[in-house]
């Protein structure tokens, strides 16, 4: 079984588009979508919901107040300023590392499990989807990207597929190195813009730290060509492939609002170059 | 007063506005808290130097001491630490730097010893006071940068904090403490769905909030209708304009190109005064 992921460093360069697109023309993948704080692919897929699994991050601290005798013991101890000066927890602060709750000498603290989101196993038009909802505000999002993944790969095995495609979320921290770690290769997704050059420069350095091929592809290269030709170099100076070079084009906007991937929505230019980045990326796979 | 700036979905402009907005303003500070891909510096061509390094305290086991008892790894709720029958494993990646593992430690044996995960960067010169996180390739945990960085703001002047893309951890570092949130965001199917989101992150943080619809003329009027049915300030829209995006492309502000630009970031500032 292989495992691609589409990331890109910054947002906004086109990773769902494109993700969305391969997994149309692959005939046998499982779709991960790890992009678990900000998900879109299923505004796309349209996925059938067939399973429904709770999620729970890390745990969180509470304090019964009846035992408190705000000793402050707790407040010094925590590591992440998660208490405050009146010794109450700050939900979005604690970490649920339980050092409070180990400290307090009148044992008034208790680590309390909290939802923090559901992940989902779902039917596609294209195959078996795996994906998830954060909850809001919540922490974990890396644990969460690992429990897509986890599903994503038993999807593959109960339904026999030899492929899952995942769509990364932006960044290079916690849900980037989730969502990477261990795959068979990732198609970095950027842009010809002074943002998108610094990023991708950025987010090849952690494939590289965690051993992973890359290859890149360029989208809106026409918006400056000359920035474009400076990815293209850069590229062949590290040694990493550019497996396509995608225009400016308002077919994945108006495909998007038709709830379709792009390929489905046209056949011009902007698909038939996804069509050759598939040919590409999958002999790189196989 | 502190103004974020953020958006759920990625690239519908975030820096865009925060560069702009903090040239077109006075007696400012700008704070890039998109810690793990910065961009606000390649906008304003300042000289950086270093303020200070971000270390968070990871454990080091004194194999001595240590009898192996496994307490250390059974209190770790980020599997940070591992003990086998005759060796400690630590994971320095997976470790929040909690300080638990030592205190729960019988015989001494653990101690803590820092490890950089990024640095803070500030611009010398130039009129703006701008400030940067920077993490470390291959680290996980973007949140305590961005909780160092934000502890440069200067209470008499506007800070600006140009926060990442997502509705996750890194997102509430930054926008956590702000006065007023702007969300920037484009009228599409996926603009709109992690404009929600965000929305969801802001109301339950109970920040102010108003909306910026880049690129207005693309997707179509799905964001403005929902602001005008929930009675949500739309304080600004830009045209997708092929001179703005060459101009971004390029690293250019366009309110430099685009003088005219700078009175409606005035009257930006204006219209969240008065909101809040």
């Amino acid at each position: 079984m292989k495992e691609l992921t589409v990331i890109s460093g910054k947002g906004g360069t086109g990773k769902t588009t494109i993700a969305a697109a391969l997994v149309s023309l692959a005939e046998n993948a499982v779709i991960a979508d790890c992009d678990v704080d900000a998900a879109d692919m299923h505004l796309i897929l349209q996925p059938e919901i067939i399973e429904t699994i709770d999620f729970s991050g890390l745990k969180v601290a509470s304090i019964d107040e009846t035992l408190c005798i705000k000793c402050g013991i707790c407040k010094d101890a925590c590591r992440f300023d998660a208490i405050t000066n009146d010794i109450r927890i700050d939900i979005y602060g604690c970490e649920g590392c339980g050092v409070c709750a180990y400290v307090c000498p009148e044992r008034a603290i208790s680590m309390i499990e909290r939802k923090a989101g559901d992940a989902y196993n779902s039917e596609t038009r294209f195959g078996p989807m795996a994906h998830a909802r954060l909850g809001i505000a919540e922490e974990a999002s890396g644990l969460l990207v690992a429990v897509v993944r986890d599903n994503a790969r038993k999807l593959a095995e109960k339904y026999d597929r030899d492929l899952i495609i995942i769509d990364g979320p932006p960044g290079t921290g916690c849900s980037v190195i989730a969502s990477i770690a261990g795959v068979d290769m990732v198609l970095v997704v950027t842009e010809p813009s002074v943002s998108g050059i610094h990023d991708l420069e950025r987010i090849l350095d952690v494939a590289d730290h965690f051993n992973i091929p890359a290859v890149v592809c360029i989208n809106k290269y026409d918006i400056n060509e000359k920035n474009s030709l400076i990815i293209e170099e850069y590229c062949k100076d590290r040694g990493i492939e550019v497996v396509g070079k995608l225009p400016y084009d308002d077919a994945p906007t108006k495909a998007m609002i038709q709830e379709m991937t792009v390929i489905e929505y046209s056949d011009g230019e902007f698909s038939n170059k996804v069509k050759n980045i598939w040919e590409n990326v999958r002999e790189k796979l196989t | 007063m502190k103004i974020a700036i953020a958006s759920g979905k990625g690239g519908t402009g975030k820096t865009t506005v925060a560069v702009n907005f903090v040239l077109s303003i006075e007696n400012v500070q700008l704070f890039d808290c998109d810690v793990e891909e910065p961009n606000c510096h390649l906008f304003l061509g300042f000289n950086l130097e270093k303020v200070e390094d971000i270390n968070i305290l990871t454990p080091v086991v004194d194999k001595t001491k240590c009898d192996f008892c496994g307490k250390c790894s059974e209190f770790c709720q980020f599997n940070a630490i591992a003990v086998l029958p005759e060796d400690v494993l630590v994971f320095p990646a997976l470790c929040h730097g909690c300080g638990g593992c030592a205190m729960v430690c019988p015989k001494d044996a653990i101690v803590y010893e820092n490890r950089s995960i990024g640095i803070i960067e500030k611009s010398k010169g130039g009129n703006i006071e701008f400030y940067r996180g920077v993490l470390n390739i291959g680290e996980a945990m973007a949140s305590p940068v961005i909780k160092a960085l934000k502890k440069h703001v200067d209470e008499s002047k506007t800070a600006i904090f140009d926060a990442p893309p997502g509705t996750a951890c890194p997102v509430i570092s930054s926008v956590q403490g702000a006065d007023y949130c702007i969300l920037v965001t484009e009228s599409t199917p996926f603009g709109f769905h992690d404009l929600l989101l965000a929305l969801d992150v802001l109301r339950k943080l109970e920040i102010p909030f108003g909306i910026i619809i880049n690129r207005c003329d693309i997707g179509d009027d799905r964001v403005e209708k929902y602001c005008d049915t929930e009675g949500i300030p739309v304080l600004m829209k830009i045209p997708h304009d092929r001179k703005i995006a060459r101009l971004y492309s390029e690293g250019i502000p366009f309110v430099n190109r685009m003088p005219e630009w700078k009175v409606k970031f005035v009257q930006l500032l204006d219209k969240i005064q008065a909101q809040i």
